[in-house]
């Protein structure tokens, strides 16, 4: 897949994965990641932006050593379900960290990584990624 | 509403098919299908399928299959609900049938997946994982259920020797299915032994890519006599679809298949009967972790008591809880959009008490085909006429 992909379907969703810019339900209170036009726990379309810490917690991990196509340049790299401060789940990679180290509960925070690239001309995907704390 | 029966299977076996293309597939097993029955033409095609798009550039698969078999200008289209395409395309024939708006309808499972790269492979399978919050973060489908799996051990305190069990089970009774894509008799240090593809899992935890098709044939019980004996007549007594989250982050409950215990619920009450009823399960092992929590999503078993059923040896052919009697994924192997079909040509088998591995007397058995990481699910139940 070495195909360059059209830029607006990245630069559609930069305020989610620059800046972790998901959804708080108007009328439940509930927040979401991502943000979305229902609110799955009362069924609200009152939705407005709200802006998560980055901060969380790991719930489970696994070592990708057979990658799709097109993400073969970390291989092997660790891929995590993380628990934001604010609640929700949010899946990542996890980078700057060795795979041993990582367990249930290691604390985390959000960090702004190359995702992949395109070929040589094509574009590079930034996003979220989570580091433990530096200290 | 009319009674659904199901007067004849067909199936090519599970494999690396390097000689054939997805329509010979199809179309054999097509064939084979409306022999069995004894019917030589039909009035609609359903084609389970995930994503021939990606595997072999191939759209309009109804119009592809209906074409190369020789059908006429009838109906046919293609049915996708990622490895539950299968399921979902056999109900959806169901419901053709008992509507009264077709009477004699064919469904046929398809998957060529072995024409692309593995990498790219696994790449196709990851379109059904949610593309923009999962696969963008270079996630596979293996991944995803590797971190069930993780979860599922920690929670319950199972090990990786316990899940293998899972594939054990598969692994013997595929032994028997001439069909199946591993007639190899395995052991649990034959899967500690293989290499992890996503920790905790390995590769022996997991299905394997693979081609293969597999059709039905559905009528209504009235109909049906017109074909074949009352011996080879099997009743689709009751089904159940439903979805869950496609994004595995996004649900509360992440080792429970929501959309597995839902539609086993209305399959359930449509045939009448509960899961104490169930001679067989042939349940969805794409992973081994994946036949646990199917287990205790259909009844089966209680929450975080699957693998036990596992440990007990309930889940053999001779146990309380027989499941992928045939192989199951595992071992049989898992052409995805065909799966579904496998499951239910294996469960008629079974019921007509023609299978190479046969349950004993079994009268009713139930298929739950999961596509996702547990975001679609179908279930059937089947029962002798
Ligand atoms: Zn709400």
């Amino acid at each position: 897949m070495g195909k360059p992909m059209q830029v607006a379907r990245y630069w559609r969703h930069f305020k989610e994965k620059y800046r972790l810019i998901g959804g708080k339900c108007k009328s439940c209170g509930q927040v979401h990641f991502p943000k979305r036009p229902v609110c799955p726990e009362c069924g609200s379309q009152e939705i407005e932006e709200f802006q998560f810490s980055g901060k969380g917690k790991v719930v489970s991990w696994t070592i990708i050593r057979n990658p799709p196509s097109g993400y073969e340049y970390y291989k092997p790299y660790p891929i995590a379900l993380i628990e934001l401060e604010e609640g929700p789940l949010v899946l990542a990679q996890l980078t700057d960290v060795d795979p041993e180290e990582i367990d249930f509960g290691m604390e985390v925070e959000m960090v702004t990584r190359k995702i992949r690239e395109f070929s040589e001309d094509g574009i590079i995907l930034y996003g979220y990624k989570f580091r433990p704390p530096l200290k | 509403m009319r009674k659904p029966v199901i007067i004849g299977v067909g199936l090519t076996p599970v494999g690396e098919h390097w000689k054939l293309g997805l329509r010979d597939l199809a179309v054999e097993a097509l064939l084979n299908a409306m022999e069995d029955a004894g019917v030589d033409k039909v009035d609609s095609l359903y084609v389970g399928n995930m994503a021939s798009g990606s595997f072999v550039e191939q759209e309009n698969l109804g119009a592809l299959i209906a074409d190369w078999a020789g059908l006429g200008n009838i109906p046919a289209v293609k049915v996708e609900g990622a490895c539950a395409s299968g399921g979902a395309a056999v109900q959806e024939g169901v419901k053709a049938v008992m509507s009264g708006l077709e009477d004699v309808v064919a469904v046929v499972g398809v998957e060529k997946m072995t024409d692309a790269w593995p990498s790219d492979a696994t790449r196709y399978l990851a379109y059904a994982a949610d593309a923009e919050w999962e696969l963008f973060h270079g996630v596979s489908f293996v991944a995803l259920n590797a971190l069930a799996m993780r979860l599922y051990m920690k929670e319950y305190g199972y090990t990786e020797e316990d899940l293998a069990l899972f594939a054990v089970n598969a692994h013997a009774n595929g032994a028997k299915n001439p069909y199946a894509m591993f007639k190899k008799v395995i052991k649990v240090e034959t899967v500690m032994r293989s290499p992890y593809i996503a920790d905790p899992l390995k590769l022996f935890d997991a299905s394997p890519i693979a081609d293969g098709a597999a059709a039905v044939i559905i009528t209504t019980e009235e109909k049906a006599k017109e074909f074949v004996d009352k011996a080879k007549m099997i009743e689709v007594a009751g089904m159940g679809r439903a979805i869950d989250t496609i994004n595995l982050a996004n649900r509360k409950d992440l080792l429970l298949l929501k959309a597995a215990k839902v539609a086993a619920e209305r399959a359930y009450k449509m045939a009448g009967v509960g899961v104490d009823n169930i001679d067989f399960f042939e349940v969805h092992d794409a992973f081994t972790v994946m036949a646990a929590l199917s287990l205790e999503s259909i009844g089966a078993a209680e929450r975080g008591k699957g693998a036990m059923l596992a440990k007990e040896g309930q889940i053999a052919v001779d146990g309380d809880y027989p499941i992928q009697t045939l192989g199951g994924l595992k071992a049989r192997g898992h052409p995805v959009g065909a799966t579904g079909v496998y499951q239910t040509v294996e469960a008629v088998w079974q019921l007509r008490g023609e299978a190479p591995n046969q349950v004993p007397d079994a009268e009713v058995g139930l298929t739950q085909n999961i596509g996702g990481t547990g975001s679609n699910i179908t279930v059937t139940i089947l029962r002798r006429v």
